[in-house]
């Protein structure tokens, strides 16, 4: 485990928010087995528009795993608006940085948090500025996993 | 607290240099230091060593001594075999044969060859067991094929390729025939003169024996030009100050392998089998890959549903175990293993995919240790999993 640092062996060894919010507000998945991740996030919004829970569950790596639980902490406590501003770079840096190699496996978190808003703007009527270029099905495009040069 | 055990289960990956191997060893950096090519007495202690260890590698594959040349591994035995002779023989045809199972020392080699020098390289496939058949073998052979490279034994899926009946092949139709018996050493039986072989490589450290030393056996007659130059060693084939130290070990290594091979083969036949059936049986949703007839005693490869290979590793080096995956997340290339791809496995379920191979050192309570980890380990995962039974793929 020497490639990764002890914030990271502690996230994917004991995850926080770990299973999926029975009355969910919004739930929504990224990612694909096929492509080796897929994480699911669902979040509870309040009346006031913050996020009071958030929940994941993911298959994949280590490094997606804890990707999932340390974005989940992040988002909590956030109004929708601002955790559409979390970050890949920012999961990154509150993790302490991932192997170069494994730097795309946090993509996945920030991804799913904007499904699982999108999700939740969906059913109550709202629009978000940062959900205006997130492409719900994108994932479904990309059969063949393949990273562009600059993810590798 | 639990008691926490460190148990390696990835002797295919390398294995620990025995107690006995590295006794030889020693006296060979601090004593008998000689440069075997020197010709004071110091030096012919080097010298006699040398031979003698060409003598004990060459008994374990049925070979005469002469036909040994050491290298620095296998990897080194696969390169020189496959380009040396592929630029030897590109008059006469540039057309190769290899399986798409190969190690990537043929594997990277070959696509090397296709891309600068511009050969044509034929991948047969192989069945759902992970064996390539001798007749698709002998359907891709052209006018122009001048090499057949096919492994010994594979190294994921642990499938003994039917080497004999593709030796043939190859002597029928006149085409040199090379064979990665890596794995094969010490866990299945070798005979060069068998299976018609004329070059085959073998590794020091997949046999108890130390890293950094290898051999090609080429069989006499074959002339296989020079790839190393720079000195009179190993008959003119290699140049180089002969590593003695860890040739010593690799001689005495391939002797053990020869002595002790039908208790090894028992010994991890026993745990092997035994750890397979408590998997299959304990955890469920776990498939075996391979071929359960014509398998390495040792290797064991398992996909586990609903759980990612990388994460298994994770969670299996916490607990002290050591095992390597055929996911794309465990490898720097971050693609799925070619050799699961090739029986025809689909992608996610190789992600989930984990070798584990046993050796000497392996106890049952090793093994025992090992499995009750898994079913944790694996039931875990599941809860954190996005995918499960219930949900689908």
């Amino acid at each position: 485990m020497a490639m990764y640092n002890d914030k990271v062996i502690d996230h994917f060894m004991n995850p926080h928010n770990v299973g999926e919010i029975e009355d969910a507000s919004g739930i929504g998945t990224f990612g694909s087995p096929v492509c080796g991740d897929m994480m699911q996030m669902s979040i509870k919004v309040d009346d006031n528009g913050i996020i009071t829970d958030a929940k994941f569950k993911t298959y994949g790596c280590g490094s997606a795993i804890a990707s999932s639980s340390i974005a989940t902490d992040m988002i909590i406590g956030k109004t929708c608006e601002e955790a559409l501003k979390v970050t890949n770079d920012d999961v990154l840096r509150e993790l302490g940085g991932l192997p170069s190699v494994k730097v795309h496996c946090s993509i996945l978190s920030e991804q799913s948090i904007k499904a699982a808003i999108y999700d939740y703007a969906q059913k109550n009527g709202l629009e978000f500025e940062g959900l205006k270029d997130f492409d719900p099905n994108a994932e479904d495009h990309d059969e063949s996993c393949e990273l562009s040069d600059d993810e590798l | 607290m639990e008691e926490r055990r460190q148990v390696y289960l990835d002797y295919s990956a390398t294995t620990p240099v025995k107690q006995e191997v590295a006794d030889e060893m020693i006296p060979y950096f601090t004593q008998n230091y000689g440069n075997a090519s020197s010709i004071y007495s110091v030096g012919a202690v080097a010298k006699d060593a040398l031979e003698k260890a060409r003598g004990q590698v060459a008994s374990l594959i049925n070979a005469e001594p002469s036909e040994i040349i050491f290298t620095s591994g296998g990897t080194e035995s696969d390169n020189w075999a496959l380009i040396a002779m592929a630029r030897k023989l590109k008059n006469k045809g540039r057309h190769i044969i290899t399986s798409a199972i190969e190690h990537h020392a043929v594997l990277h080699t070959c696509q090397y060859l296709a891309k600068n020098e511009g050969f044509d390289i034929t991948y047969v496939g192989v069945n759902s067991d992970g064996i390539v058949d001798p007749a698709e073998v002998e359907a891709a052979v052209r006018p122009d094929t001048i090499l057949i490279s096919i492994m010994f034994v594979n190294n994921e899926v642990g499938s003994i390729q039917p080497v004999e009946e593709i030796g043939a092949v190859a002597k029928k139709h006149g085409i040199l025939f090379h064979t990665d018996a890596v794995q094969a050493a010490g866990n299945v039986p070798i005979d060069v003169k068998k299976i018609q072989a004329d070059m085959l490589s073998l590794s020091a450290h997949k046999i108890y024996g130390p890293k950094g030393c290898g051999c090609l056996y080429v069989r006499r007659g074959v002339i296989l030009p020079t790839y190393i130059h720079g000195g009179a060693q190993e008959n003119k084939k290699r140049a180089g100050t002969e590593n003695i130290p860890a040739i010593v070990g690799f001689g005495k290594a391939a002797e053990i392998a020869q002595r002790d091979f039908d208790r090894h083969v028992s010994h991890v036949k026993s745990l092997r089998d035994h750890f397979v059936e408590r998997v299959l049986a304990e955890v469920p949703k776990t498939h075996y890959n391979g071929s359960r007839e014509h398998r390495h005693p040792g290797n064991a490869n398992i996909t586990f549903e609903y759980v990612e290979g990388e994460a298994i590793l994770l969670y299996l080096d916490f607990a002290g175990i050591c095992a390597s995956s055929g996911s794309a997340c465990s490898s720097k290339s971050l693609q799925p293993s070619h050799v699961l791809t090739a029986l025809g496995i689909p992608v996610e379920l190789i992600h989930g995919s984990i070798r584990f191979t046993f050796g000497d050192m392996t106890t049952m309570e090793d093994v025992d240790y090992a499995v009750d980890q898994i079913k944790k380990i694996i039931a875990r995962l599941r809860e954190i999993s996005s995918v499960s039974e219930e949900k689908g793929w």
